[in-house]
């Protein structure tokens, strides 16, 4: 009867046992579990909640971990969009090749990325070593920390622009350039405005990422209180201390503040989509 | 004369900057680091590799990594093919909620899906005494390690089937029905082709994060040598003791699973015709 009463009408067979399927495992597995950090933060009180997340240590790790994951995004918007133009557009042999590398920071587990980039750019290695000499130092410093979430997110921007990029009809830039625009004029005001929802849903999944990522950050970050510790392993070093609240404080300030911005970006994409009429 | 046809094609100077910024990109991102992995792996030769990987420890962190991905990919396939047949084939009130809650976990930071079972299960968790009273350990034991990894892979298979077989519709499956089949062999005979290679992309997706899982797993585990370590935190525990040369060669073996991953990918997009999705 219930079933009856949800669905619409449809002669396929299974509803009720696959959407009971869905629904217990979800809630098993996910659903419960995170209810359990909301109650858990909510047995703090708001006094202790802010409490926690005043602490001059706390706030420095959000700030760290914003900032870098900002930066990492904006990077990630500049070499993602270069080699999606080139898997769509570049003319190389070995293009097959290069579109299954990009895949690479998914496939190869964080802690393998964040030892290798340590050991990159190490100060006695040879990267190292040579970016000393202009002064740049990356291991165990804030710019490290960014780097491995450039490493971590960039697959995030080239896949989600490169299907765009693919669909774009060649028409409108060929209409532009036979109507006397150069291809300059041609790229920003006509390539680039039909490509802003993706490269924004990519910004945002790369974002999103870069707040949360920890195992290819850790090695590289150096860790340092107030300078160079991201607010995942933050949250790792109040467990350890059996600091229970405060491990749930800041994981429930990190998770809002992520969808918080997801939710942004996802507004000003739906905005930036309705503003090109699809 | 004028060439009244607008050239649209890059030049070959464009074409060759192109090609540069973008392989600079990939070769310092992502190539080098691969890179890094090989060599210092095999800085102490073929000899040393070898016993890094055989060593004790490190097979019983392989046994475990392949024990917990052989209990956790199955699961979640089985449910991303009943949450996307569900999700796909009807229309119901709730359906979006649904849709999106199936994806949270990819919007939770790892350490955090680890968190979360500690609150659960550990011993100032909720149920923490009873578990205790009863000689149940689920975090910093192997149950938590599932849980993590289950957790973390959870929308892999769905998230490729849901938009797959919404696409499809269910015209052949309606068409199997009314012909006199029964809804498993309509699943079976019309289904599953339709949707095989997007669930050979979703399984080795999740195969290859339930492998490589390092943050949740991190914080369930309890670092037990030989009992609760898993490969990637086997990877941690000897680089943090400065047994690189041990460290990079476990790195390697997961570093080899990535590349056959990728390779799989790369077939199984080349077969089902789709061009990189």
């Amino acid at each position: 009867m219930s079933t009856r009463q949800l669905r619409a009408k449809s002669v396929l067979p299974g509803f009720g046992l696959s959407l009971g399927f869905t629904v217990f495992y979800l809630s098993l597995i996910v659903l419960v579990p995170l209810a359990a950090l909301v109650f858990r933060s909510s047995e703090l009180g708001i006094a202790g909640f802010l409490e926690t997340i005043r602490h001059p240590r706390v706030l420095a790790s959000f700030k760290v971990t914003f900032l870098s994951a900002f930066i990492a995004a904006l990077a990630n918007v500049m070499f993602g969009v270069t080699v999606a133009w080139f898997l769509v557009r570049g003319r190389f042999p070995l293009k097959r090749a290069v579109d299954a590398l990009v895949d690479l920071p998914f496939a190869l587990p964080t802690a393998v990325s964040g030892i290798a980039l340590t050991t990159l750019f190490a100060p006695n290695s040879t990267l190292g070593l040579a970016l000393a000499k202009v002064g740049i130092k990356v291991a165990f410093t804030s710019a490290g920390i960014t780097v491995a979430m450039i490493f971590i997110g960039l697959p995030f921007v080239i896949r989600s622009v490169q299907p765009a990029l693919a669909d774009l009809s060649k028409e409108l830039e060929e209409g532009a350039l036979s109507l006397g625009a150069s291809k300059f004029q041609t790229l920003w005001r006509v390539v680039l405005p039909l490509l802003t929802p993706s490269i924004l849903s990519g910004f945002t999944l790369a974002f999103s990422r870069a707040l949360g990522e920890y195992g290819s950050v850790v090695f590289i970050a150096g860790n340092m209180p107030m300078k160079t510790e991201i607010a995942s392993l933050l949250i790792v070093t109040k467990l350890e201390q059996f600091d229970y609240a405060g491990a749930t404080a800041i994981a429930v300030a990190l998770l809002l503040l992520s969808l918080l911005s997801i939710w942004t970006v996802n507004l000003l994409q739906a905005r930036a989509t309705r503003y090109l009429g699809n | 004369m004028q060439n009244n046809r607008v050239n649209h094609e890059m030049g070959a100077g464009a074409n060759f900057a192109l090609c540069l910024g973008a392989l600079s990109i990939m070769g310092l991102l992502i190539v080098l680091p691969l890179l890094v992995v090989l060599k210092e792996a095999f800085a102490g030769g073929v000899k040393l590799w070898l016993a890094s990987v055989s060593d004790p420890d490190a097979l019983s962190a392989i046994k475990l990594t392949l024990g917990v991905a052989a209990v956790a990919v199955p699961l979640n396939t089985v449910f991303g093919v009943a949450s996307a047949w569900a999700l796909s084939k009807f229309r119901f009130k709730g359906r979006s909620l649904l849709l999106s809650l199936v994806d949270l976990p990819f919007a939770v930071s790892p350490v955090i899906a680890g968190l979360i079972y500690i609150l659960l299960f550990g011993r100032q968790g909720w149920i923490g005494t009873w578990l205790t009273e009863h000689h149940i350990r689920i975090v910093f034991a192997v149950p938590g390690i599932l849980l993590a990894t289950l957790f973390v892979t959870f929308p892999f298979v769905a998230r490729e089937l849901i938009p797959l077989m919404t696409e499809q519709g269910s015209d052949e499956e309606q068409a199997a029905l009314s012909l006199g089949a029964n809804g498993w062999q309509t699943f079976v005979k019309m289904t599953l082709p339709n949707i095989k290679w997007g669930l050979l992309y979703g399984v080795i997706l999740c195969n290859a994060r339930a492998m490589g899982e390092f943050g949740a797993v991190s914080v369930v585990s309890g670092h037990i040598r030989g009992e609760t370590n898993t490969l990637p935190l086997h990877v941690e525990v000897l680089y943090n003791e400065y047994s690189f040369t041990a460290s990079f060669a476990c790195a390697s073996i997961l570093a080899g699973l990535a590349i056959i991953t990728l390779i799989l990918k790369t077939i199984v997009e080349l077969k089902s015709g789709r061009e990189a999705a």
